[in-house]
C-alpha cells in the first residue's frame, strides 16, 4: 500500500464531506438539514473504515514510521509535506476517527440551530486532528496543532452554554501563551538543525542549556493541553459550556495532543532536559491527581465533575510517561486511549440526561435507575471503567502506569495510587446522586430510557472498553516496539551526553 | 470442566441481566393505580403464604419498596431457573473436582489466553485448580447454589428478581475467578469483581439512602485495602520479575534478607511486600481498622449477607494469605503482625457483637471475629487450620444468616431483636437450624467449629511465634464472648415473651420449602464438615492433602506442634469458656430478664463505648470524610477560584477589561484574535525563514 497515500486520504476525506455539504445542501429546510446530517455521518463512518486500513497495514514489529508520504513543499527552507505513523501515533488516529461518527450521532437531535455550520466545524476538526497525529514536519504539525483550536472555539462559542464567553476567553489566554512559546522553540530548533523534518530533528543533538529552554517552551504548550495542574482551570469551564459532542472531542482527543507532544518531542528530542525536569512533572502530576480528585468531590455540576476527573486521569498519564520505562509509557498511551473512550462516554451519558431535562445540576436528578435502567447500566459500566475496574480498559492503563512509576520511584507510585481511593469516591458519589435514591421529582420521572440511536452510540463504546480490558494485547502490541525504541533513543542519547560532559544531573 | 465451573455463572449472569433489562413489562405496578391487574391471579398461583404478605408493611424501613410484585413472571422464573441451575451444576462439578484434585492429588492449571504483555510483564488469563483452589471452589459454589435457591423464596415479594439473581451469579463468577487465579493480577480481577458485586448487592434496594451510603462505604474502604494490595503486587514484580505464582514462589527463598528501597527507607523487602499485600486482605476481610464497612453492608438483602459477607468474599483475604504462604513464610515479622491484627480483630469484634440489637449486625460482628481467628491462625503458620476454619465457618455462618433471614421473613422484615421473642414454636425448623449453627459457631464438641476453632487456638498456643500466646489469650476471651452473644441471640429471638405487635406474631410463619432446603443442606454442613474433613485438612497427613499449595517451614509448623505438645487444659479451655458463655447468657436473658439493663446502666461508659462500636465510624468520619469534603470545597473555591484563576486568566482579564471594555461581541472577537495570532505566527515563521534560511 506504500503507493497509495492512505494517511492523506484519511486526513482529508472529511474535507470532501465539507465540500459535499457546501455544494449540494443549500437552504434551511428540514430535508436539507437531514441531508447534512447524513452526509456528515457517512463521511465520518467512511473515514473510520478507511483509517482501519492504516491499522491493517501497520506492522507492529517495525518501531519506525510507516505508511510514510513525503513531498517537497518549500524546499528552500527544508519544509516538506511529510506524513507517517508509528506505534505511538497510530492508535490516536483510530481513536479520533472512531469517536467522530458517534459525535455526529449524538448531535442528531441535540443540535437544531445552524446544523450545516456545526457539521462542517466537526468535519474540519477531524481533518485537523488526524493530520496532527500524522504530521512529521514541524510546520505541518504546527498548523494542524493550532488549527484544531479554531473549530473547537467555534463549537464552544456558537453552540455552547450561557457562559461561553468566559470559557472561550480562558481557553484563549492559556493556549495562546503556550503556542507562542512553542513556535519560538520550533524556530530555534530549525536554526540548529536546518530542517523542520521531525525524524531528522529527533536525531539531532542539542546542547544541554538549549535543551532546557526548548523543553520548557514545549512544556508550556503541551501542559496547557493535557492539562496539568495548575494550568487546568480552563478545562472545567470549556467542558461545561461546550455542547456534548464538543466535550467528547475535547476530552477524547484534544487533551491527548498534549500527551502526544511530550512523547513525540520532549522525550526523544530533549532527553537531558527531560531527565532534569522529570521530578517537576511528577510533582505537578501528583498534585493534579490528589488536588483535582478532591475538587471533583465538591462539584455540583455533572460536567464539571467529569472534567475535573479528566485532569486527575491525565495526571496518571504524565506520571507514566516520565517514569520512562516500558510499562510506564505504554501504560500512559493506553490510559490516554482508554480515557478518550471512557470520558467521552461519560460526557455522552451527561448529554443523554441533559437532552431530556436541560440541566447539569446533580441535585436536580435522582432515582433514574427506576425509569432508565438501560441508561443506569451504561453509566455504571463507564463509571467502573473510569475508576479502573479490572476487565475494563481503565484498569490496564492505570495498572501499567503505576507499575512503571513504582519501578522508578516508590513515592510517586504511593502518592499517585491514592487516586485508587479518591477516584471511586467522586465517581460513585456522582452516580449515587444521579441514578440511585428515590424517584420523586415529576419531571425526572417523566424521562424515558435510551432510544435506539443512543444505544447505537453506546454499544461500540462498551465493546471497545471491554476489548481493551480483557485483551489489551491488541493495543499493547502496536505500541510496544515504538515505545521500546523511544526509550532506547532516550537512554542512548542520555548516556552519550553524560559520558562526555558532567554527570552531575544524574542524581534523581 | 474447570472452564464450565467458572464460566457457567457468568453465562447465567448475562442471561439474567438481559432478562432484567429487556424482559418486557416488569412485574412492577406503580404506587398510584395500575395495581389491579397483578393481584387478581395472585391467589390461585399456589403461593398462598406469600399472598398475605402483600398487605401494608411498606413503612417498616427495611423493605421500603412501595411496590410489591405480583406472582413471578415468565422472565422471573426463567432467570431464577437459569441462575440457580447453572450454579447448582457448577457446585456439583466443584465437588467432582474436589475429589479429583484435592483428595486424589491432581492439581492442574489451564491457560486460557494472554491478558497483557508489556516489557517484562506477562499476565495470563488462567484457571489454576490445585488443592487450595479446590477447597474454595467447593465452599463458594455450595454456599452460592444454596443461596440462589433460598433467594427464590426470600425475594418472592421483590419486583426485581432477575436483577437480584443476576447479581448473585455475577458475584459467583468473580469469586471463582479470584480463587482460580494463577497470578496476582487475575486475583486482583476477581478481588475487584466481587467488590463490584458486593457494591451492587448492598445497594440492591437503591431507594434507601442508608443502602446507598453503605454500598459506597464498602467500595471505598475496600479500595483503601486495594491501595496496599496493588503496591504489594508492584513490589513483588520488582523483586521477582513476575506476577505468576509459581515464579514468585520459586524466587521467594532467595529474597530473604534483601532490602527494598520503599518510600524513603531501606526496608526488608519481603516484610514490606507481605504487609502491603496484607493491607489488601484486611480491607476485603474486614480486619480491625478497615472493618467499618462490614456491619453497614448488612443493608443488603439477607441472602447477600450470607453469601458475600459471611461465607465467601470476606474470606478472600484469608485465602490470599494462605495462597501466598510460600512468601509469607519467609517474612516472620509480617506474620507476627498478621497474627496480632487477627487476634485483636477477633476480640474487638466479639466485644461489639454482644451489645448490638440488630440480629444481622450481631452475626456480622461474629463473622468479623471469626475472620480474625483465621488470620491469627495464618499468622502462626497454621494455614491448614485457617483454611479449615474458613471451610467450616462458611457452612455454619451461611446457615446462621439464612436462618436469621428466615426469622426476618417470618416477622415481616423485623430485624431488631428487641422486637422479637417467643416465636420458637411458630418456626420450629428455623429454630432448630439456628441451634445447630450456634453450636457449631461456639465450637461445642463434634459440631463443625469445634474441630477448626480448637485447632486454631491450640496451634496459637503451641506455636513458636512470639505472639502465639497473646493470640491464644485473646482467642479464648473472644470464644467466651462468642458463646455469650450466640445464646443471647437465640434467647432474645426465640424465647421469652413475644415483644412484637400481636398481628405480626399471629402472622409469623415458617418459610417456604425452597428456603428450608438450603437451611437443611447447610445444617448438614455445620454438623459434619468438621468431623468429616478434619483428618484431611489438619490431620497428621495434611501435608499430603495440601501438597505444594501450602508451605510451612519446619520451625514454624504449629499444627504439628499442637498435635504433640498441647497441655490438657489448653484443649479443654475453649469448651469451658464456651459453656460459661452460654450459662451467662442463660442467666441474663432467661433466668433474670432485668439483669442486662442493670449491667448496662452500671457500666454505662463501657457499654456505650462498645455499643457505639469503639467509635471507629465517628473517628473516620472526622478524620477522612469531613476533611476530604472540606479540602475539596476549599481547593475548588480558593485554590482554583481565588489563586489560579484570580492571578491567572481573571487577573489578566481584569486588566484587559479596562482596555477592551467596549468589545461587544467578545466571543467571536476572541476567535478572530486567535486566528489572527496564529496567522501572524505562521507569517513570522515564514518571514524569519526567508531572511535567515
Amino acid at each position: 500500500m506504500a503507493s497509495w497515500p492512505l494517511l492523506s486520504f484519511t486526513t482529508f476525506l472529511p474535507l470532501a464531506g465539507v465540500a459535499l455539504i457546501l455544494l449540494f445542501c443549500r437552504g434551511n429546510t428540514p430535508d436539507v438539514v437531514r441531508n447534512v446530517r447524513y452526509v456528515a455521518l457517512w463521511t465520518t463512518v467512511i473515514t473510520f473504515v478507511l483509517s482501519l486500513f492504516i491499522w491493517f497495514n501497520f506492522d507492529p514489529r517495525n518501531p519506525g514510521y510507516q505508511l510514510v508520504e513525503k513531498a517537497e513543499w518549500i524546499p528552500e527552507f527544508g519544509i516538506s509535506y511529510h506524513m507517517g505513523v508509528d506505534g505511538i501515533s497510530m492508535l490516536f488516529v483510530i481513536l479520533s476517527t472512531f469517536l467522530m461518527p458517534l459525535c455526529i450521532l449524538s448531535s442528531w437531535e441535540a443540535v437544531q440551530t445552524r446544523v450545516k455550520e456545526y457539521m462542517i466545524a466537526f468535519l474540519v476538526l477531524e481533518t485537523l486532528m488526524v493530520g496532527m497525529f500524522c504530521a512529521l514536519d514541524f510546520v505541518l504539525f504546527y498548523m494542524f496543532f493550532e488549527g484544531v483550536l479554531i473549530p473547537m472555539f467555534l463549537i464552544i462559542g456558537v453552540w455552547g452554554g450561557a457562559r461561553r464567553v468566559y470559557a472561550a476567553f480562558k481557553f484563549f489566554l492559556y493556549t495562546l501563551l503556550g503556542s507562542v512559546l512553542m513556535l519560538l522553540a520550533i524556530l530555534a530548533m530549525y536554526f540548529a538543525a536546518g530542517t523542520t523534518d521531525i525524524p531528522t530533528i529527533t536525531a539531532t543533538h542539542f546542547p544541554r542549556n538549549m535543551q532546557l529552554w526548548l523543553w520548557l517552551a514545549f512544556f508550556a504548550s503541551f501542559a496547557v493541553k493535557v492539562p496539568m495542574w495548575p494550568v487546568h482551570t480552563w478545562l472545567p469551564d470549556a467542558h461545561v459550556e461546550a455542547p456534548t459532542a464538543g466535550s467528547v472531542i475535547l476530552a477524547g482527543v484534544l487533551l491527548k495532543m498534549g500527551g502526544y507532544g511530550f512523547l513525540r518531542f520532549n522525550i526523544p528530542m530533549l532527553p537531558e532536559a527531560t531527565e532534569y525536569f522529570a521530578p517537576m512533572v511528577y510533582a505537578l502530576s501528583i498534585v493534579a491527581v490528589i488536588y483535582t480528585s478532591l475538587v471533583a468531590l465538591a462539584q455540583e455540576d455533572m460536567k464539571k465533575l467529569i472534567a475535573y476527573s479528566s485532569v486527575a486521569h491525565m495526571g496518571f498519564v504524565t506520571i507514566g510517561m516520565f517514569a520512562l520505562n516500558q510499562q510506564g509509557i505504554e501504560g500512559s498511551i493506553f490510559t490516554m486511549l482508554s480515557h478518550g473512550i471512557v470520558s467521552g462516554a461519560l460526557f455522552l451519558c451527561v448529554g443523554v440526561v441533559y437532552d431530556r431535562l436541560h440541566t447539569r445540576e446533580i441535585a436536580r436528578y435522582g432515582g433514574l435507575v427506576k425509569n432508565m435502567p438501560k441508561y443506569a447500566v451504561v453509566f455504571l459500566f463507564m463509571t467502573m471503567a473510569s475508576v479502573g475496574l479490572p476487565g475494563t480498559s481503565g484498569f490496564v492503563g492505570e495498572f501499567l502506569v503505576l507499575l512503571g512509576a513504582f519501578r522508578d520511584n516508590t513515592w510517586v507510585a504511593f502518592l499517585a495510587a491514592t487516586g485508587l481511593i479518591l477516584g471511586p469516591a467522586y465517581a460513585l458519589w456522582l452516580f449515587r446522586r444521579v441514578v440511585y435514591g428515590k424517584l420523586v421529582k415529576a419531571d425526572v420521572r417523566a424521562m424515558f430510557d435510551l432510544n435506539t440511536r443512543e444505544v447505537a452510540i453506546f454499544l461500540p463504546l462498551i465493546v471497545v472498553v471491554l476489548w481493551m480490558g480483557v485483551y489489551p494485547n491488541s493495543f499493547l502490541n502496536v505500541t510496544s516496539a515504538s515505545v521500546g525504541q523511544l526509550i532506547q533513543t532516550y537512554q542512548t542519547k542520555l548516556a552519550a551526553a553524560q559520558g562526555g560532559a558532567d554527570v552531575s544531573v544524574a542524581a534523581r | 470442566m474447570e472452564v464450565l465451573v467458572v464460566f457457567l455463572p457468568l453465562l447465567a449472569f448475562l442471561v439474567a441481566g438481559s432478562i432484567a433489562l429487556f424482559g418486557g413489562p416488569k412485574a412492577e405496578p406503580a404506587h398510584a393505580g395500575g395495581h389491579g391487574h397483578h393481584d387478581h391471579h395472585g391467589h390461585d398461583h399456589g403461593h398462598g403464604h406469600d399472598a398475605h404478605a402483600h398487605d401494608e408493611h411498606h413503612d417498616d424501613g427495611h423493605d421500603d419498596h412501595h411496590v410489591v410484585a405480583g406472582p413471578p413472571t415468565v422472565g422471573d422464573r426463567a432467570a431464577q431457573f437459569v441462575t440457580t441451575g447453572a450454579v447448582l451444576l457448577s457446585a456439583v462439578l466443584s465437588w467432582v473436582l474436589f475429589f479429583d484434585v484435592a483428595v486424589g492429588g491432581h492439581p492442574r492449571t489451564i491457560e486460557l489466553m494472554s491478558w497483557m504483555r508489556s516489557g517484562g510483564l506477562d499476565v495470563s488469563w488462567a484457571l489454576r485448580v490445585d488443592q487450595l483452589t479446590a477447597v474454595m471452589l467447593v465452599v463458594v459454589n455450595t454456599v452460592s447454589s444454596m443461596v440462589h435457591l433460598y433467594s427464590i423464596g426470600y425475594m418472592a415479594e421483590d419486583p426485581q428478581k432477575p436483577r437480584f439473581m443476576g447479581y448473585l451469579s455475577l458475584f459467583t463468577f468473580a469469586m471463582l475467578m479470584l480463587v482460580t487465579a494463577d497470578n496476582l493480577v487475575q486475583l486482583f480481577f476477581g478481588w475487584e469483581g466481587v467488590g463490584l458485586a458486593s457494591y451492587l448487592l448492598i445497594n440492591f434496594w437503591y431507594e434507601k439512602p442508608s443502602a446507598n451510603n453503605a454500598a459506597i462505604k464498602a467500595f471505598l474502604v475496600n479500595r483503601v485495602g486495594d491501595f496496599g494490595f496493588v503496591l504489594g503486587i508492584f513490589a513483588i514484580f520488582v523483586l521477582t520479575g513476575s506476577v505468576q505464582f509459581d515464579a514468585i514462589f520459586a524466587k521467594a527463598p532467595e529474597l530473604v534478607g534483601q532490602k527494598l528501597h520503599f518510600l524513603s527507607w531501606n526496608v526488608d523487602a519481603l516484610t514490606v511486600t507481605c504487609l502491603l499485600l496484607f493491607i489488601g486482605a484486611m480491607g476485603k476481610s474486614a480486619q480491625l481498622g478497615l472493618h467499618t464497612w462490614l456491619p453497614d453492608a448488612m443493608e443488603g438483602p439477607t441472602p447477600v449477607s450470607a453469601l458475600i459477607h459471611a461465607a465467601t468474599m470476606v474470606t478472600a483475604g484469608v485465602f490470599m494469605v494462605c495462597r501466598l504462604s510460600p512468601v509469607f513464610e519467609y517474612a516472620p515479622t509480617a506474620l507476627e503482625i498478621v497474627a496480632v491484627v487477627g487476634a485483636l480483630t477477633a476480640f474487638v469484634a466479639a466485644t461489639i457483637g454482644f451489645t448490638q440489637f440488630d440480629i444481622k449486625r450481631v452475626i456480622a460482628y461474629s463473622t468479623m471475629s471469626q475472620l480474625g481467628y483465621m488470620f491469627f491462625a495464618a499468622g502462626v503458620s497454621a494455614y491448614g487450620a485457617a483454611m479449615f476454619h474458613l471451610f467450616t465457618h462458611a457452612f455454619f455462618k451461611a446457615l446462621l444468616f439464612l436462618g436469621a433471614g428466615s426469622v426476618i421473613h417470618a416477622l415481616h422484615h423485623e430485624q431488631d431483636m428487641r422486637n422479637m421473642g417467643g416465636v420458637w414454636r411458630k418456626i420450629p425448623f428455623t429454630y432448630a437450624v439456628m441451634w445447630i449453627g450456634n453450636l457449631a459457631l461456639a465450637g461445642l464438641p463434634f459440631f463443625a467449629g469445634y474441630y477448626s476453632k480448637d485447632m486454631i487456638l491450640e496451634a496459637a498456643f503451641a506455636s513458636a511465634s512470639p505472639v502465639g500466646k497473646f493470640a491464644f489469650a485473646l482467642g479464648i476471651a473472644a470464644a467466651l464472648l462468642t458463646a455469650f452473644y450466640s445464646w443471647r441471640l437465640l434467647f432474645m429471638t426465640f424465647h421469652g415473651k413475644p415483644r412484637m405487635e400481636k398481628s405480626v406474631f399471629d402472622h409469623a410463619h415458617e418459610s417456604p420449602i425452597v428456603m428450608l432446603i438450603p437451611l437443611a443442606v447447610l445444617a448438614v454442613g455445620a454438623l459434619f464438615a468438621g468431623f468429616g474433613f478434619h483428618e484431611l485438612f489438619i490431620g497428621h497427613s495434611m501435608e499430603h492433602f495440601w501438597g505444594k499449595t501450602i508451605l510451612v517451614l519446619a520451625d514454624n509448623n504449629s499444627i504439628e506442634a499442637a498435635h504433640h505438645h498441647t497441655p490438657g487444659w489448653v484443649k479443654l479451655a475453649p469448651l469451658v469458656v464456651g459453656l460459661i458463655g452460654i450459662a451467662l447468657a442463660y442467666i441474663m436473658y432467661m433466668a433474670i430478664p432485668g439483669l442486662p439493663e442493670k449491667v448496662a446502666t452500671t457500666f454505662r461508659g463501657v457499654h456505650q463505648f462498645l455499643y457505639n462500636k469503639w467509635y471507629f465510624d465517628e473517628l473516620y468520619d472526622r478524620l477522612f470524610v469531613r476533611t476530604a469534603k472540606y479540602l475539596g470545597y476549599g481547593l475548588w473555591k480558593s485554590g482554583d477560584g481565588a489563586v489560579i484563576d484570580g492571578v491567572g486568566p481573571d487577573g489578566i482579564a481584569a486588566v484587559t477589561r479596562d482596555v477592551a471594555a467596549r468589545a461587544s461581541r467578545l466571543q467571536s472577537g476572541y476567535v478572530y484574535h486567535y486566528a489572527f495570532a496564529m496567522v501572524i505566527g505562521v507569517v513570522l515563521l515564514v518571514a524569519w525563514l526567508s531572511v535567515f534560511g
